[in-house]
């Protein structure tokens, strides 16, 4: 924690009475990732999951070079909206992220961030082989070289980079994955939360955030 | 380009000099007098335009070559300045004062070879690396595969193949 805008301060009113701020407890959640347990009744679990299986919001975050094979998957070229996927802008509308080729230790930092702040239950789909073993930036110093080690992983697509028609199937595994109720993903980050933790804190030198960026 | 330099060899200790192609030429100038012929290129020669600097790290020779490409607008010529300075503490004089974009350049150096510009704006202000503290990763001893196999948690049973040879080996595997 050594940026300023983690720091303790003096804030003024517009009456011009001093406020005392600490932005880590004033601005963020304290708490951690709880994690949410399926209903025990298996139609009303089967139900959801064929719901959230049905309506994958995507959040428009291209974090390398495969954002770009999802302006062709958005338009009317490979139209995913009739699958029931489309694109949101912000992290709180978002359930699906998709993190679309390599990853520079800079980038990882604003991927957690958002990723901890899109709402459960959310899936990880990673494209490319840069997500997967560094692929052609493996013995790059700014580079990570596995996803898995920092967010929990649903569905690889492997190419480099892979077209639109593979994206696609790549949803269509999600969808599978989680009418079957294994798209666990974000229950894991809650329960392997240190881990997780550790590795990201191994990595980002500067961390400036708060743990958990709710 | 030639005659510029015959022209200017007896004002400055010019080192080699060496005709690239028709409108490019490489020029070595001591570390003192580089940013006096810098100047004077762009104030009487008509090289307005800074192109890029870049660095070379000669670790063998134990110095870093700076490059300054600059460009003449009007006759379509370039010169590569070169510029040898130590490695230990390496430092070089500032050309923000001729042209202002030369501080992002000089920013870029100090933080991936470690070239100090004292004066320039915002010298010392991380560029592109975050919480960086290794030494400087352009620098040629700094292993990057070392580095990333230690940092980055690198995958088990990573295989690599030669296009070439492996593209045969399916294709034509009798041959």
């Amino acid at each position: 924690m050594s940026k300023e805008h983690t720091e303790k301060r003096i804030v003024y009113s517009p009456e011009g009475d001093p406020i005392e701020v600490n932005p880590l407890q004033d601005y963020f959640c304290e708490d951690l990732p709880e994690v949410h347990k399926a209903s025990s009744i298996a139609i009303l679990e089967n139900f959801r999951n064929w719901a959230r299986s049905r309506s994958l919001w995507v959040l428009g975050f291209g974090t390398g070079c495969g954002a770009i094979e999802m302006r062709p998957l958005m338009t009317p070229k490979f139209d995913a909206y009739r699958y029931g996927i489309q694109w949101r802008p912000t992290p709180r509308q978002a359930d699906v992220f998709v993190v679309s080729g390599y990853l520079s230790v800079k980038t990882l930092k604003r991927v957690i961030r958002t990723y901890e702040q899109m709402q459960g239950p959310k899936y990880v789909m990673a494209l490319g082989s840069c997500t997967i073993n560094g692929g052609m930036y493996w013995d790059s110093y700014n580079t990570i070289n596995r996803l898995d080690y920092y967010l929990p992983v649903d569905v690889y697509v492997a190419g480099c980079m892979p077209r639109p028609e593979a994206l696609l199937a790549g949803f269509d595994q999600l969808k599978k994955i989680i009418r079957e109720g294994r798209g666990e993903g974000y229950n894991k980050y809650a329960e392997e939360f240190a881990w997780y933790k550790a590795n990201q804190k191994k990595i980002i030198k500067d961390w400036d955030m708060p743990d958990y960026n709710w | 380009m030639k005659e510029i330099i015959d022209r200017l060899q007896e004002l400055y200790p010019i080192g080699d000099f060496k005709q690239q192609n028709k409108s490019l030429a490489l020029i070595t100038v001591d570390k003192d007098k580089a940013v006096d012929f810098i100047t004077r290129l762009k104030n009487e020669e008509g090289f307005l335009h800074l192109s890029i600097i870049t660095a070379v790290d000669w670790l063998e020779k134990n110095k870093f070559q700076l490059s300054y490409l600059i460009n003449n607008p009007t006759t379509k010529n370039s010169f590569v300045v070169r510029v040898m300075i130590d490695r230990e503490n390496a430092e070089m004089f500032s050309i923000h004062h001729l042209w202002e974009q030369a501080a992002t350049y000089q920013r870029e150096l100090k933080e991936m070879f470690g070239i100090d510009f004292p004066g320039s704006p915002g010298v010392d202000k991380p560029f592109i690396l975050e919480g960086w503290h290794e030494i400087p990763p352009y620098r040629r001893d700094f292993d990057t595969k070392n580095y990333s196999e230690e940092t980055y948690f690198p995958r088990e049973g990573r295989t690599k193949n030669v296009p070439a040879e492996y593209m045969k080996q399916k294709l034509y595997p009798d041959e």
